[in-house]
């Protein structure tokens, strides 16, 4: 494939990144810096210049482009690109914006802007910051088959039961599989005899009611609940995003915001959120309101260093979890390792959004884990494909690479797949593969 | 001296007035052919007609086509239409020469608290008075209430004053230099309504008075269908609406509740969208309101040994007289002033009530109470939690706090001209040497200011104004006028500021 990708931030070189390997990639961007360290970096074409530019983009041949993907940090100019870019008739076209109003206004007339998928960093982010506090120790959920599925890495903690257990013990859920166990940041395909020990991240997959009752398992009187008090610091659109979708789903959350008018404002738009005005960074106003007694801080400000101080303070007044946005994904593990619980960035997530297309069209969805050590897919698999006629077992012997097979849906129905479960076609199967050989999977569907 | 010279296009206002004035020639020739039907004369209509023609004239000779017609000159052009209808409005009551209204102050009254759609009288006599000139009186409230619906529904939500800009209006246009168009579109549209109303007013009160009155003719129907839609209260029975069957009574309730809801709600309910009514927080507030000062009433009544209605008539006594007083009203079905204290003092709590924004009802208004309300209960919650963002929503929005402080500084600039003028009436009658007590004089003070028309004493529903020395009622005319139209279109016109910078 010719993808073409206008800006080199943090989200287009993760694009990049992945889709180097497999496909020719052309880069644009206004800072020669950038494109210079990513040409070296990368097995891609670069181009320094205006992405919006006519010139610019016929030098990067847009016209044959199998995707056109605007990923600047300025929404205006990402749209203005996938404008440009419609003018060469390039045939789809991908938009990275911030402002949900671009979104709503594009989600009224999907002709809007000349873009042919429009990419919602913030929206994406509050959506992920509410499937991970919806489900106590989780990291990362991501769901499958249009919710019919659901991936999730969790951390396994000393006390959680499942804990020096191996993968045959700790397997008393119907309908979930152990995809993945990271271990000291290495992936392993976990056997039955693996070993899960605490510390480690272990990814599975399975419906969402078996997801739930296994984080149930191993982190009871955590699930989130009516009675359960979120509390989110910064009103950023990241965290308007997440008091919002908190609302929808009945759950009221406070959210303090220092800035007087967007805090007004905030209040006008959340009429079951109780908004606070006020420095989140004052230990005195956050034990007179009780903070420390919330089961869930979500930092969502627009700096890492105050998002590091809030997380830090919420943690040693000693509320549950924290679940802190991080701009930089650097910073990701640094924030984890002084034990803030979940980290998330929302280049990655977006850059997880994006990648999806590219992989043509059998794969559905993607999930990236851990610094893209490995993906989840959801391929569908066509009539005679490599995949389809023979046991698991079988193709796992076969195929020499990390991959697992974490749920099959047939006919809608979720079927749990085991080593003599045979694929058919017009399956869908969600499978975690380690990132290099994902699109050779994707390719085999 | 340019820091003196006058900033208001005041001949854009007069040419504003003199239009009205001109129109108001239309509505004059009622009366008159009531006045050619039952064979009076026809003599004080024709000479209103004249004045009135007159002064529309002068005034719209006055126009400059170069000025425009801003809030500044909408302001004066409403204070002054208010003022020169009435006094227009007095004319017929003058050349008639009849009975206490023929004494200009009176007649002066009569009609301003018949524009006012206030309904409180000034007569002694019914007998003594022409068809015509009764019905005059009914048209002019009639008029009055279609007045301020157009008032209340395009032009003070276009001028943002007190509470107003709250309603929920079909377009929410801020162009102040283009009152015109907006006035013109909702004022079809409430006009409609308001006319549709009255008209189903008259079948229904002619349909019951064949079946069960004959007192309520043509002629009554009319008449009672004119100030109940219109919420004025005047009527050309002395016992007021308690001169017809109880069926009738029970008829002109809806009328009255009618005519104090929101008249751009309504309107939606007819056009597919009840929702928007239904579900509407003011609505719920008047209807509760109503509902629990009628039942207080209703319990007294039952409680007072003095009284002895029986069961329906208690209700119904209850509900009217009620219903009468919160949307401001002023009929009666019975005199409520030999009612016990008890039932008295409720309705006069009820006068501060009034009905819906956007409506023909005058005092305070149930918006007002409820988002005040609401901003009270909002400040207790941040007593408790200072650093908390609350917003006061009325229907699911969100009330800006600038609304709030408007609607706090009208319900007290009421409450104090209230408390001043109940004062003025004590010390003026004492002067005078006419016996009003401190309740009378609080009743009869309330009754005029939020333009309801009946109080208690001598100003009793049965009763009239005219015992009141003539100084108080020179004032009460002032303070009808200003009550009605929202006190600021008047006070402004009082400011240095309105005129000079």
């Amino acid at each position: 494939m010719h993808v073409v990708i206008v800006g080199a931030g943090e989200v287009g070189t993760s694009i990049a990144a992945s889709l180097a390997p497999d496909h020719e990639v052309v880069v644009i961007d206004i800072d020669s810096d950038r494109t210079e360290d990513l040409k070296y970096q990368y097995d891609v074409l670069t181009i320094t210049g205006d992405g919006t530019a006519s010139p610019v983009q016929e030098a990067a041949d847009v016209a044959n482009s199998d995707i056109f993907i605007a990923c600047t940090d300025d929404d205006q100019t990402n749209l203005v690109a996938c404008g440009t870019a419609k003018t060469f008739d390039a045939s789809f076209t991908i938009a990275r914006v911030k402002s949900t109003d671009y979104l709503q206004t594009w989600e009224r007339d999907d002709r809007a802007y000349g873009v042919d998928f429009m990419v919602c960093t913030d929206l994406l982010t509050a959506e992920n910051i509410v499937r991970v506090i919806g489900l106590p120790a989780a990291v990362d959920v991501d769901p499958f088959a249009g919710g019919l599925v659901q991936m999730a890495e969790f951390e396994i903690g000393d006390d959680s039961p499942v804990a020096n257990q191996t993968v045959m013990e700790a397997d008393r859920f119907e309908s979930l599989t152990f995809v993945g166990l990271f271990h000291d940041g290495e992936m392993t395909i976990p056997r039955g005899d693996t070993r899960i020990e605490p510390g480690d991240r272990a990814v599975v997959v399975g419906s969402p009611e078996s997801v739930q009752e296994f984080a149930n398992d191993i982190a009871p009187d955590s699930t989130p609940n009516q009675a359960d008090e979120v509390v989110i610091v910064g009103g950023s659109e990241i965290g308007y995003q997440t008091a919002r979708i908190l609302e929808e789903r009945g759950l009221s959350s406070r959210l303090i915001e220092q800035d007087p008018d967007r805090a007004r404002w905030l209040a006008e738009e959340l009429p079951d959120t109780v908004v606070m005005q006020h420095d989140a960074t004052d230990t005195e106003f956050l034990t007179r309101e009780h903070v420390d007694e919330a089961d869930i801080v979500v930092s969502a400000l627009d700096a890492d260093e105050r998002n590091l101080l809030v997380s830090v303070l919420a943690k040693r007044l000693g509320v549950d979890r924290v679940v802190s946005v991080v701009d930089s994904a650097d910073y990701v593990t640094v924030f984890e390792e002084i034990g803030i619980d979940v980290a998330i960035n929302p280049r990655t997530v977006t850059a997880e959004e994006i990648t999806r297309f590219t992989f043509d069209s059998v794969a559905e969805n993607i999930a990236v884990l851990e610094n893209d050590q490995a993906e989840v897919l959801e391929l569908e698999l066509a009539d005679g494909c490599a995949l389809v006629g023979r046991p698991i077992a079988t193709l796992v012997e076969e195929i020499d690479a990390k991959f697992v097979i974490g749920a099959i849906i047939r006919d809608r129905r979720h079927v749990t797949p085991r080593g003599d479960t045979v694929l058919q076609p017009g399956d869908s199967v969600v499978a975690l593969v380690e990132t290099s050989f994902a699109t050779e999977l994707a390719a085999m569907a | 001296m340019s820091g003196r010279r006058i900033r208001v296009d005041w001949r854009a206002s007069a040419g504003l007035t003199g239009d009205v004035l001109v129109y108001l020639t239309v509505p004059l020739s009622f009366p008159l052919l009531v006045a050619l039907y039952y064979g009076e004369s026809p003599l004080p209509f024709l000479a209103a007609i004249a004045t009135t023609l007159a002064a529309g004239a002068g005034l719209r000779y006055l126009r400059d086509p170069d000025e425009t017609l801003g809030p500044r000159e909408a302001f004066l052009a409403v204070a002054a239409i208010w003022l020169l209808v009435a006094a227009v409005g007095a004319v017929p009551f003058l050349v008639a020469g009849v009975g206490t209204i023929a004494h200009p102050v009176n007649a002066m009254f009569e009609a301003m608290s018949g524009l006012t759609t206030t309904g409180a009288t000034v007569l002694e006599d019914f007998s003594l008075h022409s068809q015509s000139v009764l019905m005059w009186r009914q048209v002019i409230q009639w008029l009055g209430g279609l007045g301020i619906l157009i008032l209340a529904t395009a032009i003070l939500s276009e001028l943002g004053v007190g509470g107003a800009q709250l309603m929920e209006s079909e377009t929410q246009t801020r162009d102040l230099n283009k009152l015109t168009p907006k006035i013109s579109q909702t004022a079809r549209l409430i006009w409609g309504l308001y006319l549709g109303l009255t008209v189903l007013a008259v079948a229904v009160y002619l349909a019951l008075g064949l079946a069960f009155d004959p007192r309520m003719d043509l002629y009554n129907a009319i008449a009672h269908a004119f100030t109940s839609v219109a919420t004025a209260g005047f009527s050309p029975e002395p016992l007021s609406v308690g001169a017809f069957h109880p069926a009738i009574q029970w008829a002109v309730i809806p009328f009255m509740i009618a005519g104090s809801t929101s008249f751009v709600l309504m309107y939606f309910a007819i056009n597919g969208e009840p929702m928007r009514l239904v579900k509407n927080d003011e609505f719920h507030f008047y209807l509760g309101t109503l509902a629990t000062f009628a039942a207080i009433v209703a319990l007294v009544l039952y409680a007072d040994p003095g009284i002895e209605f029986g069961a329906e008539a208690t209700v119904r006594h209850a509900l009217f007289n009620v219903a009468s007083i919160v949307t401001t009203t002023g009929y009666a079905s019975t005199d409520f002033e030999l009612w016990a204290p008890g039932a008295k003092y409720v309705l006069f709590m009820g006068m501060f009530l009034g009905g819906m924004v956007g409506s023909t009802t005058c005092s305070i208004k149930s918006l007002r109470w409820l988002v005040a309300l609401k901003a009270f209960k909002r400040d207790l919650f941040t007593a408790i939690h200072p650093e908390s963002v609350r917003p006061v929503r009325n229907s699911g929005k969100p009330v800006d706090e600038e609304t709030i402080r408007d609607i706090y500084s009208y319900i007290l600039l009421s409450i104090v001209i209230f408390f001043v003028l109940t004062v003025f009436i004590v010390v003026d009658a004492e002067r005078a040497g006419v016996g009003v007590s401190e309740f009378e004089a609080m009743g009869a003070a309330a009754s005029t200011f939020l333009n309801i028309g009946p109080a208690f004493g001598d100003a009793g529903p049965y009763g009239t104004y005219a015992s009141f020395p003539m100084s108080t009622r020179g004032v009460m005319i002032v303070l009808m006028w200003i009550g009605r139209i929202e006190i600021i279109p008047v006070l402004v016109l009082f400011t240095k500021a309105f005129w000079t910078s």
